[in-house]
């Protein structure tokens, strides 16, 4: 026995060298698996567009930057959970209210009872988590779907979130740990630093897994394309930073969602638990059938989604500054879907990667943003933004009829 | 090879099972050795299925005896079958389309390095096993990362073939393997089939297809109206023959002694 395999044409790990890179990168993307491809294409077009034609450039100056990513980081987390529920196969119409019930629920426990910011923030949790709870144990015990189940919550929820406020109205937050949430930045070295993790991270990540596989007598990419991905990826950020920098500098809201998306992704691509959401999603009698527990990854999920929602919300409410009785009841349920969607997660589940949050909620933020300031009316913003969406699900659509196909 | 088993791996005698007022199995009878392939054939309604689900553990019998290795067992369940080594492949494949190959030849079992919760997918040793158990058993296909659903029907029936046997499975069960196949798709399944048979594994096939029975089986066992008519050498038999057991025109013939391809001696005794 010999400790590598050598290649064999017939059957294949991947193959090595650029060559074999740009093989299978052909044949992936033949076979209609564009992945990220058509959402970086559209976020550069994006900025393109309104780089050029905002007044004084103002898209993509730093200030307008730092509101962007504020303005991201809210519904981005949100859409965090809807990733989870969509590569499920499921549903969760219930995000925008719960989040809106989270904070009312963490603002009258801070404002009203007195509870200290952050015992108010884990309240405001824990309600998400009992919220998940129960939308997963009515879908798994009762074997209703989901959509029904959290259509339900979305009208319930959102009678308790008017009785949480009860004849308040709006609340407004002044407790320091809560308003810090969202009015925390990080300038000069802190703000790199952070940056310089990431990145650090990243480059690890892909320097240790191409190690990994050359020991275990795997094909893996070469190392300079490794190299040229990381650089790419660092430079991204240094000159986001930078600009952030010019201004108020990195969000401690953005530094969250970057970070709860690389700690989720980690979680989804690399660990047991989220190779079941993807069997699950993707074929739920077979996951079953493999000794998978199907209704515990269900019911998981559900508390996740909902877990983002609520921190979401308290994210949003410390943006605005209060809660009020139309909290979560905007944009935040469409919006989230939205992005995870244009982000490349499939509504028929089993498709999609956490970074398609990040992505779609970049996308509807910035086309939202950059329409404010060429100060287009609120219905052109609807109906834009509906047509965005829709194009994204019809790449996606045609990328699957390839994919079918190209079957050989 | 292996060491050759004097006993068969598998065998049932005097099977009975109904459900309510059907009787769907009587009396019937079935073996199969390491190194040979056995077809179960029958009509519509001559409990191929039902015969299946008893192997396979999710149908209890009522009556009769199965001995694994010459030992009697119980089969009470999916998992008893399972931990004997008993391996199903189902028509449907039960294959994840949205993962890859080597996702879902070890789905529900992947390997993980670390512990607890730290543990994350020891994707590489994964990989590895998957190419080795692949090129072994002469599967081709893209990539081991290709995503089920850009594979080919024959494609995918050999991923979950080789699924079935990346487990120190003896027996491997397939379920219409050849079903919706077209004609070279089907000769990789078969040509798969055999290989699995020169590993040695015990092969049951069901199959509508007496053309891929007789190509590949060496003994085949005829069910009519959940009655055992038979077990045939294939070689000895022809397809006129077989479809007359099949469809009662021949009447129950001599039931020949089901002898194992590797032993000559017969193994069943009426009952003690």
């Amino acid at each position: 026995m010999t400790s590598t395999l050598e290649h064999d044409p017939r059957v294949l790990g991947e193959e090595p060298g650029f060559g074999g890179v740009a093989r299978g990168t052909l044949r992936r993307l033949r076979s209609g698996d564009l992945g990220q491809l058509p959402v970086v294409l559209g976020i550069i077009a994006i900025w393109t567009i309104f780089g050029l034609t905002t007044p004084n450039h103002s898209f993509i100056n730093p200030g307008n930057l730092v509101n962007l990513s504020l303005q991201m980081a809210a519904i981005g987390t949100i859409a965090v959970g809807v990733v989870f529920v969509l590569l499920l196969g499921e549903i969760d119409l219930t995000v925008g209210v719960v989040s809106g019930l989270a904070a009312a629920v963490m603002a009258v426990a801070n404002t009203k009872a007195g509870l200290p910011g952050p015992a108010a923030v884990g309240l405001g949790l824990l309600v998400g988590v009992a919220i998940g709870l129960i939308h997963g144990f009515w879908t798994t015990r009762f074997r209703i779907p989901s959509f029904v189940v959290t259509l339900a919550g979305l009208i319930g929820w959102q009678g308790a979130l008017l009785f949480v406020l009860g004849d308040t109205g709006t609340i407004n937050m002044t407790d320091g740990f809560v308003v810090g949430l969202a009015g925390t930045f990080f300038k000069g070295i802190l703000g790199y630093g952070i940056g310089a993790l990431f990145v650090l991270y990243l480059a690890v990540a892909g320097i240790v897994g191409r190690r990994r596989r050359l020991k275990g007598g795997l094909a893996a990419a070469p190392a300079a394309l490794v190299w040229t991905r990381v650089i790419i990826i660092g430079l991204c950020t240094a000159a986001a930073i930078f600009y952030l920098d010019r201004e108020r500098g990195l969000p401690l809201s953005l530094v969250f969602l970057v970070g709860l998306v690389v700690v989720m992704d980690y979680i989804v691509s690399r660990t047991r638990f989220g190779r079941m959401i993807y069997a699950v999603g993707g074929n739920a009698e077979a996951a079953l059938r493999s000794g998978i527990p199907v209704d515990r990854v269900r019911l998981a999920v559900f508390v996740l989604a909902s877990l983002f929602a609520a921190w979401g919300g308290m994210l949003a409410a410390s943006r605005l500054l209060a809660v009020n009785q139309s909290s979560g009841s905007g944009v935040e349920l469409l919006n989230s879907i939205a992005a995870a969607v244009i982000g490349g997660a499939s509504l028929f589940g089993g498709r999609g990667t956490i970074w398609a949050a990040l992505l779609g909620i970049l996308v509807i933020q910035s086309i939202s943003n950059g329409m404010d300031l060429l100060a287009f009316p609120s219905p052109v913003k609807l109906m834009v933004t509906g047509a965005v969406l829709l194009a994204a699900v019809t790449i996606d659509a045609l990328a699957r009829r390839g994919r079918a196909s190209t079957g050989r | 090879m292996a060491e050759q088993q004097p006993v068969p791996l598998l065998e049932l005698r005097g099977i009975d099972k109904s459900f309510g007022a059907v009787q769907a199995l009587k009396d019937v009878q079935f073996d199969v050795s390491a190194g040979e392939v056995v077809a179960l054939v029958g009509d519509n309604g001559a409990g191929k299925s039902t015969l299946i689900k008893v192997i396979a553990g999710i149908h209890p019998i009522d009556a009769g005896t199965i001995l694994w290795e010459g030992r009697p067992v119980s089969l009470n369940g999916p998992k008893d079958a399972s931990a004997l080594g008993i391996a199903t492949v189902y028509q449907d494949l039960a294959l994840c389309d949205n993962l890859d190959v080597v996702a879902n030849l070890f789905l529900g079992r992947e390997t993980t390095a670390g512990l607890g919760p730290a543990a994350v997918l020891d994707e590489v040793s994964m990989e590895r096993r998957a190419i080795e158990t692949l090129r072994r058993l002469s599967v081709k296909i893209p990539s081991v990362r290709t995503p089920i659903a850009a594979l080919s029907g024959g494609q995918r029936q050999s991923v979950a073939v080789a699924r079935s046997v990346l487990w120190q499975n003896k027996v491997v069960l397939l379920d219409e393997p050849t079903a919706a196949l077209g004609v070279a798709q089907t000769k990789e399944v078969l040509d798969l089939v055999r290989r699995l048979r020169d590993a040695g594994h015990g092969v049951v096939i069901i199959s509508h297809n007496l053309a891929d029975v007789f190509e590949v089986a060496d003994r085949i066992t005829v069910l009519r109206l959940g009655r055992y008519v038979g077990t045939f050498e294939a070689a000895t038999v022809d397809h006129e023959e077989i479809v007359g057991y099949m469809t009662g025109a021949l009447a129950t013939a001599a039931t020949t002694t089901p002898t194992g391809s590797a032993t000559s001696a017969p193994t069943t005794e009426p009952s003690t």
